[in-house]
């Protein structure tokens, strides 16, 4: 339960960091929170040639925001956005879910930039980041890009960055809502013990007019197969109903009719499917609940 | 390639030159000889390894020794006041918060923080607080009584006991 050897460099600036990461060729690896990698390296489940820690890269640990944008460093640790003024206002679902990410210590070391790049189809924070639009920034010495999370996450542990590429911010735009409507959202997760890695989950966010009806509905799965999931058809099942209990069980099974999540000791197929379907059920009317009582 | 390093832990500077592979666990046990640090799981379950770094706990079993240069570290053995257990760990003797003490330093660590803040929790809160540390001897109701102790009003003779 010792991590293999491996040279360790810590560059002050992601300049600095890009280019160690090219020159370090398919074996470097970027440690930022090393709440996933460390314990990956203690199994030896992973051995690099060279770890470059991006703690020390004080650019990356900002949340700003700016022109209906939240802004978020990737260094930023999961305690401190879910503590943070703006992601409570703007984001509540994010703030939610941060409360199912592990335990104090994991949350206090963990960053968002790190569990974007891991791409586990389990986290909570990649599933929120999908439902909400977001976008990473992605560095490396050839210049930068934006990458849309839906194009970003490809498969489990799976993103389409580029070997020499580092995610340096994490952009979330302002939800967009129409005029006389109250959001509501909820997130919604099983696990056998509070803080341990989900059996499944659900989320949802819901736009209610003053008539009750859904104008707008976002729903997320939570370790529903190879990547984190929305599914629009249980959205479209939603929109234009009164989200009457009824409606979001059909919803909530169109939205887990076609799922394969994946099988383990802690459940086959079928009961994850099962638990998922309850969970995005319980999300959904959470939401409208919420909503319907005006408390966001 | 070993790298030197300087730590501040307890209020001690150290000066070592480490492996980079080193775990921060390893390096606090083996190298400083601070043993109140115990491994259980090694990869981040059990929280026995819970320590403050720069005043937040961490599970130093994720950790590398080299990423603690030039941060400053506590230990469980940095809570006693003057040879005399403090408050938490007084309240955990007294209400049996432990059986056999294994896990009972990363509980202290853990919630150290928790009892300086001072507010009063619900159990339900208490367990989501000691929710990433594991304990097979007492069931944790005893924890939860010790925590409700450390956070009762001060008694005059500054114990956290009733007398």
């Amino acid at each position: 339960m010792k991590p293999p050897a491996f040279e360790y460099e810590a560059p002050s600036t992601v300049e600095d960091a890009a280019r160690l990461l090219a020159d370090g060729g398919d074996d470097a690896k970027l440690l930022a929170g090393g709440q996933s990698l460390i314990p990956l390296l203690n199994l030896r489940f992973a051995a690099p040639s060279l770890l470059i820690d991006l703690n020390g890269v004080l650019e990356l640990a900002h949340i700003n925001e700016a022109a209906g944008e939240l802004r978020i460093g990737a260094l930023v640790r999961h305690s401190a956005v879910a503590g943070h003024a703006l992601v409570a206002e703007r984001h509540p679902l994010l703030a939610e879910a941060l409360g199912y990410v592990a335990h104090p210590q994991i949350r206090n070391r963990g960053t968002i930039g790190g569990t974007t790049a891991h791409s586990d189809p389990a986290a909570e924070v990649p599933v929120v980041l999908l439902m909400s639009d977001a976008r990473v920034i992605a560095h490396s010495t050839r210049g930068q890009r934006e990458i849309a999370v839906d194009d970003l996450f490809v498969s489990i542990f799976t993103t389409s960055l580029e070997p020499d590429e580092i995610i340096t911010e994490v952009i979330i735009p302002d939800r967009h809502v129409e005029p006389g409507t109250i959001t509501g959202s909820s997130f919604q997760e099983f696990a056998r013990r509070h803080g341990d890695y989900a059996i499944g989950g659900g989320a949802a966010i819901v736009e209610l007019d003053a008539e009750g009806i859904c104008r707008n509905a976002r729903v997320g799965l939570l370790g529903a197969g190879m990547r984190p999931e929305e599914s629009k058809a249980a959205a479209a099942v939603l929109e234009n109903s009164t989200l009457a209990e009824d409606t979001v069980r059909e919803a909530a099974r169109v939205a887990t009719a076609e799922i394969n999540p994946l099988g383990n000791v802690h459940g086959d197929v079928q009961y994850r499917r099962e638990v998922i379907r309850e969970m995005t059920f319980r999300a959904v009317m959470t939401a409208a609940n919420k909503a319907k009582a005006g408390t966001a | 390639m070993k790298r030197d390093i300087e730590v501040e832990v307890n209020g001690n500077r150290y000066r070592r030159t480490v492996e980079p592979r080193m775990l921060l666990t390893d390096f606090i046990r083996h190298e400083l000889r601070l043993t109140g640090t115990h491994v259980g799981c090694e990869h981040g379950v059990c929280g026995a390894c819970t320590i403050h770094f720069d005043g937040e706990p961490v599970r130093a079993c994720v950790m590398l020794a080299v990423q603690a240069d030039g941060h400053s570290l506590r230990t469980v053995e940095s809570l006693a006041e003057e040879g005399q257990l403090n408050r938490l760990q007084r309240a955990f003797n007294e209400c049996h918060g432990l059986q056999c003490g294994f896990c009972t330093p990363g509980f202290l660590m853990t919630l150290q923080p928790v009892v300086d803040a001072g507010e009063q929790l619900s159990d339900d809160e208490i367990r989501d607080a000691i929710s990433g540390n594991l304990c097979r001897c007492t069931g944790y109701q005893q924890i939860v009584d010790a925590v409700n102790s450390a956070l009762a009003p001060s008694q005059p003779d500054g114990h956290a006991s009733t007398s």
